[in-house]
């Protein structure tokens, strides 16, 4: 019988080789369901792998739906390297949604190009507001970071509704439950002529490099992680765990933010109850897949992406439900838990012994 | 008087749903694994329910495939985090988004769907009782068997301490999985509840995060069920509570009113949780942590 036999150290072959493993088995899967539903297999992995690359524009779309969970996962991966379990970031992407566009509704037409960096300002304040609630409740009253985070994300979402539906509405809308459009002088800045990509995009990347130092050159990202992976010897070196669930929060909560602000005064442009499109989720699975590395969480970014480009085209090329996405999405981070095995064990195949449970 | 009767009837049925699913995953934390699945699992038993009593017209038959579609997502989550020791939080949070998406996905179709008349008759409020007293009749049951059993003082060991067990020569693992199919197959039927009786009809994520309010509703209760039991009342209350408000003409804006049962969570969470002895005192001792047997 097959036997799992820990390995003396974990393997740095498969910390790298399982995300890759986990794909494959994913689009098996994948290439099953298609074959499953009477569609052609070949077709449904070109709508989701090839078609989101094949021209600039679609690269461009690509790095639209890229730029949102490359933001929420970097910050979710410093909240998972020190064990503080945000799955919150969802909310805190509304809440950064909802305040960015307050002060995008507040600016009027012949406002300066300074509006630009306060919109992004108020989202990342938002997040970091919404991302301290559970901070405080969990520092101060010891309540569930996970459970506070969640119940606030329901709480979130109402908040923009309440909001749409009531005294943020566009008296000129038809009644919609959405604002007006903001203004064109707030809405970021486009890089390229033709294409959706604003400057969210290069802020992210940034923000990776920011983390990748963060991470591993300085003494606070140290700080936090023995925090996370040795809470006793993080007490013992006088690193305050205090601090680093402080910390992990707002960062988490400023990043998930930015990428609301981003998000409401880029490709949305306005506030509407579909602000929430589940990237706050799917970056808790881009942070895993992408080893919770900033290298690693770009590519997995692009992965998720592609996920998202695919199920929209799976619906308009061949007719299946766009929730498809979400299908594979958590797919992959089954099919990645499971294949993590093989970082700490190795299988070997074993006689049935006596006594072998 | 008819309007509080309709309260009150509509409370039971409200916490009914919430004290099935907490019940169950009450079981599989005494066992030491924690499920953040729940969500999902009722996603896609209430899915499977629905579609089942939409296709033979069967009610009871709808629950069954609920609570089967539940014990089977439990039971993948059991083999991934209790043989091959993934991390519990993670993999029930894949479960959770696994099951947000395939629902959504699977049950496209059953978006309009109605279910037959056949289910529909039977005397309005009385149609909920099988299920509403099962509730509470679980809960009594659990009590005695938690506390006045074998089986579940060994169960309870499993939780407290697997290598002592073990080392007594009980099959943990086993025992694992068991607990968290029972969960599971608990939740489908909460989630069926939701699907057929509470609001019949099929919408995507139509549980509305009332299985990650189970999840905390554990540990409000410190893992008793008589507690469970009442918590889960007072959370139907609180539920029936904004539509009363809203019926009785209160001038709030719904969304702020539907806030009420996310925001009481969070309360009664921090009003629990403020003294972490008690609630260390009461939590099974290896909740969450992986169980490697003879190391």
């Amino acid at each position: 019988m097959l036997k799992l036999e820990a390995r003396p150290q974990a393997s740095r072959l498969w910390s790298y080789g399982s995300p890759v493993l986990a794909l494959a088995i994913t689009v098996v899967i994948g290439v099953a369901l298609f074959a499953l539903l009477g569609k052609d297999p070949v077709r449904g992995l070109q709508v989701f792998f090839w078609e989101p690359i094949r021209t600039p524009y679609a690269l461009g779309e690509l790095a639209v739906k890229a730029t949102p969970l490359l933001l929420i996962a970097l910050g979710l991966a410093v909240c998972f390297r020190s064990n503080v379990w945000n799955i919150g970031a969802e909310g805190q992407f509304v809440i950064g949604a909802v305040a960015a566009g307050g002060v995008a509704l507040l600016a009027g037409k012949t406002t300066g190009p300074w509006i630009v960096p306060a919109i992004l300002l108020a989202g990342m304040l938002g997040g970091m507001a919404w991302a301290g609630v559970t901070a405080l409740l969990r520092d101060r009253f010891n309540a569930n970071e996970i459970l506070v985070s969640l119940m606030l994300v329901y709480v979130a979402t109402l908040v923009l509704g309440y909001l749409v539906y009531g005294p943020w509405k566009d008296p000129m809308g038809f009644n919609f439950p959405q604002t007006k459009m903001f203004e064109r002088v707030t809405q970021m800045p486009r890089l390229f002529t033709g294409s959706r990509v604003t400057i969210g995009l290069p802020l992210a990347l940034a923000g990776a490099l920011a983390l990748w130092v963060f991470l591993f050159r300085t003494r606070a990202g140290f700080a936090l992680q023995v925090g996370g992976l040795a809470p006793a010897a993080a007490r013992y070196a006088g690193f305050s765990s205090r601090s680093a669930l402080w910390s992990a929060l707002l960062i988490s909560g400023a990043a998930a933010g930015l990428a609301g602000a981003l998000e409401v005064a880029g490709p949305i442009g306005q506030l509407t109850p579909y602000v929430p499109a589940g990237y706050g989720f799917a970056a808790i699975i881009v942070a895993f897949v992408g080893r919770l590395h900033p290298v690693g969480m770009v590519l997995s970014a692009i992965l998720m992406s592609m996920f998202y480009i695919g199920g929209e085209l799976a619906q308009s090329r061949l007719g299946l439900p766009k929730s498809l996405t979400g299908v594979f999405q958590g797919l992959l981070l089954f099919t990645l838990l499971a294949c993590d095995t093989l970082v700490a064990y190795r299988v070997r195949w074993a006689r049935p012994s006596k006594g072998g449970r | 008087m008819e309007s509080y009767a309709l309260l009150i009837g509509s409370t039971l049925s409200a916490g009914t749903v919430i004290a099935l699913a907490a019940l169950g995953l009450l079981v599989n934390e005494k066992a030491g694994i924690v499920n953040l699945g729940a969500e999902g699992m009722m996603l896609c038993a209430a899915l499977a329910g629905f579609a089942t009593t939409v296709g033979t017209g069967n009610e009871w038959l709808g629950f069954a495939a609920g609570a089967l579609a539940g014990a089977l997502l439990a039971a993948v989550f059991g083999v991934l985090v209790i043989w091959l020791n993934t991390n519990q939080y993670a993999t029930g949070l894949a479960l959770s988004l696994f099951g947000v998406g395939f629902s959504a996905f699977a049950g496209q179709n059953f978006v309009q769907a109605k279910l037959p008349e056949l289910a529909q008759d039977g005397i309005p409020y009385l149609r909920d009782l099988p299920l509403v007293y099962g509730a509470m009749v679980l809960a009594v049951a659990l009590v005695w068997f938690l506390d006045r059993t074998r089986a579940g003082l060994v169960l309870r060991a499993v939780g407290e301490s697997p290598q002592s067990a073990h080392a007594l020569g009980y099959p943990v693992r086993w025992i694992r999985l068991g607990a968290v199919v029972f969960g599971g197959a608990l939740c489908g039927l909460a989630g069926a509840f939701i699907s057929l009786e509470y609001t019949p009809l099929w919408v995507e994520g139509m549980v509305a995060g009332r299985g990650w309010i189970a999840l905390a509703l554990t540990t409000f209760a410190t893992w008793r069920p008589a507690r469970v039991l009442l918590g889960a009342y007072l959370f139907g209350g609180v539920t029936m509570l904004q539509f009363h408000l809203q019926a009785t003409g209160v001038q709030v804006a719904s969304q702020l009113l539907s806030m009420l049962p996310y925001l009481a969570t969070i309360v009664v969470l921090v009003l629990i949780s403020r003294n972490p002895a008690w609630i260390r005192a009461n939590m099974p001792a290896s909740l969450g942590k992986p169980f490697y047997p003879g190391s």
